[in-house]
């Protein structure tokens, strides 16, 4: 998937994670700030590549402020801001890109 | 060396002369003899005892560097006794000093930078949070933080393990001879019970009020016999802040679900019968226990013998209804709590000692039938942790929940299974300060945990309709929903001592690695 723009996903709610992608020469960067770093935050910084590399982006800077979300929702945030920031209005790669 | 829940107490603190916890009866009629203080008499007439502010009454004391000081945290979030005192302390250049107070928090943020000039060099509270849990935790003070319940407070004072050199003692009213109350004033705060240890162990004690009354101010809590001196100040604490003045009732269903549970397991089990004693945590859904209790014992013509602990409008309205004979209060949360304890002829006061105690002949908790109590987390062996959170940092208090659970024929501890995405049903606890086998019933929103070492529990609620899972079964829904949480990384450096109430070691808290919190 083509990141085109900065796009944003996500509250900053309790349970919630907000998103941020921005296109970024060279490789996917992603940075956790989270109010559970010390036990997930490994597991965070996991899933948002995971979902990453499953639609097939590269190239993107990616800010996460966690305020202790479940994997389900962070996973979603991040697709969700990839879509926008790629202008993907439909059509929609459920289960990723990738298969 | 491991203890008796499993926890290695590194040598450097068997050094120290502790040591390892062993059982919570362990030290059943076990025989010591209490310390005492120091006294200087007072054989002459006398006119007063006031004295002109703090810095005369270090003075008059003759404060020198090393000395220990206690406070009382009756005033809650809204104290400002210990920031008084202790600016002045430094203001005067004291340096190496340790603060034994029965509890500490962010109202008292100010300290922290005391500990990281090196100026405070002890700590030794029930709770610590704020600042000065993340310097604790951050390996800034120069000693372990010791950390210890109400009761064990009392009896690590009674039995000399702490001496206090200057008491330092906040009273909403006191005469200029030191009869000190709760009572009346702007800061009123209801009762000053864990202040008592304190006015009758440490060398020196300091009235700190700001409302002088008439002599002899009657009955007092704090005794005349046993105070130094007093100083008059504008203000002792943000009367707000002191008492909230609304109950907090919750209204979050999740709450309402589990509170509606602890009811039922109280309905259900064997000491729910005329009479029966009852203490609850100040968290939501321990409060709104009472509320679904209530109709049960009107249901079943049951009327309560008495109710301890921090008081708030839930045991109040308890007591106008006739539901519940008297109260015994430690401290009050509310305006309810304090009107109530100031008018009603059955509502009375108590010292820590009495409340709790472990090292005396027996303790208000030792006859308890139920208390009901929060926790940050619990593992599967029933351990539970109210002093870190899960990024290890210190921002809790044991309080009275190891006294109560210890004593209570049944504990029965409410937690939702997840928070966030914290896991309260766990493999093992950050800290333990209360140790699971004094725990009997675990209440969460996802099912109900009786210990095994409680059949006797387990049959009675088989025969109800309540969600009973084992405590496995709980810890492994919530790591399927969160995730398996990454072990903590902490240092060598132990920051803190959490003792057992008998003073032997239950846990350790060692430095938080703010770098490999980074997430990689």
């Amino acid at each position: 998937m083509q990141i085109l723009k900065a796009a944003m996903a996500g509250t900053l709610e309790s349970s919630d994670v907000q998103v941020t992608l921005e296109p970024h020469e060279g490789e996917n960067q992603v940075e956790v700030q989270s109010s559970v770093l010390a036990q997930y935050g490994r597991q965070i910084k996991d899933c948002v590549n995971d979902t990453l590399s499953s639609l097939d982006v590269n190239g993107v800077k990616v800010t996460v402020v966690d305020k202790g979300a479940l994997e389900c929702t962070i996973k979603a945030r991040v697709q969700c801001a990839a879509y926008r920031a790629a202008g993907v209005e439909s059509g929609y790669p459920w289960g990723g890109a990738i298969k | 060396m491991k203890n008796a829940v499993n926890r290695d107490i590194p040598q450097q603190v068997l050094d120290m002369g502790y040591e390892p916890f062993q059982g919570s009866n362990y030290k059943e009629a076990h025989q010591y003899k209490k310390a005492a203080p120091t006294v200087r008499m007072r054989p002459k007439q006398q006119d007063t005892k006031l004295l002109g502010s703090i810095r005369e009454a270090l003075k008059a004391v003759n404060f020198r560097d090393g000395m220990t000081v206690s406070f009382h945290h009756h005033f809650r979030e809204g104290d400002y006794v210990v920031n008084l005192v202790m600016k002045e302390i430094v203001d005067m250049g004291f340096k190496d000093i340790t603060i034994a107070a029965s509890s500490l928090g962010q109202a008292h943020d100010p300290v922290a930078q005391y500990i990281e000039q090196g100026i405070v060099t002890g700590i030794q509270t029930s709770g610590i949070r704020g600042k000065m849990g993340e310097v604790v935790s951050h390996g800034k003070l120069k000693t372990p933080a010791i950390l210890r319940s109400h009761g064990g407070r009392v009896r690590a004072i009674e039995s000399g393990e702490v001496h206090i050199d200057v008491a330092f003692v906040g009273a909403p009213t006191s005469d200029c001879m030191g009869n000190a109350r709760g009572k009346g004033g702007k800061s009123d705060c209801g009762v000053l019970g864990y202040a008592v240890v304190d006015s009758r162990y440490a060398d020196n004690v300091v009235v700190i009020t700001d409302c002088l009354v008439d002599f002899p101010n009657f009955p007092p809590s704090i005794e005349a016999v046993d105070v130094d001196y007093v100083v008059v100040v504008d203000e002792i604490g943000n009367p707000k802040k002191i008492a909230s003045s609304a109950a907090r009732y919750s209204t979050d269903p999740r709450d309402l679900l589990m509170a509606e549970y602890c009811a039922k397991v109280i309905e259900h089990t064997p000491y729910f019968k005329d009479g029966f004693s009852f203490q609850t945590g100040a968290g939501g859904p321990s409060l709104a226990a009472n509320r679904f209790l209530e109709p049960l014992l009107v249901k079943h013509g049951i009327k309560m013998g008495w109710i301890i602990g921090g008081i708030s409008r839930p045991a109040v309205d308890l007591l106008n209804k006739g539901l519940v004979e008297c109260i015994i209060d430690t401290q009050d949360f509310d305006i309810a709590g304090i009107e109530s304890v100031h008018s009603h002829p059955r509502h009375y006061e108590m010292s820590t000692s009495q409340y709790a105690n472990p090292g005396n002949k027996s303790a208000f908790v030792n006859k308890l039938d139920y208390v009901i109590l929060a926790a940050l987390e619990v593992d599967v062996n029933f351990n539970v942790n109210v002093i870190t959170g899960s990024d290890g940092v210190l921002r809790g208090a044991p309080g009275g929940h190891p006294d109560t659970a210890a004593g209570a024929r049944c504990c029965i501890i409410v937690t939702p299974l997840v928070r966030g995405r914290m896991a309260t049903i766990c493999e093992e606890v950050v800290t333990i300060t209360t140790p699971g086998e004094n725990v009997d019933v675990l209440v969460t929103d996802y099912g109900i945990a009786v210990n095994p070492k409680r059949p006797d529990l387990l049959e009675a609620l088989q025969k109800t309709n309540l969600p009973l899972r084992t405590i496995e079964e709980l810890q492994q829904e919530a790591y399927a929903m969160v995730g398996t949480p990454d072990p903590l990384p902490f240092k060598e450096r132990i920051v803190a001592i959490m003792e057992a109430r008998d003073g032997t070691v239950l846990d350790v808290v060692r430095q938080i690695d703010p770098q490999g919190a980074a997430g990689e």
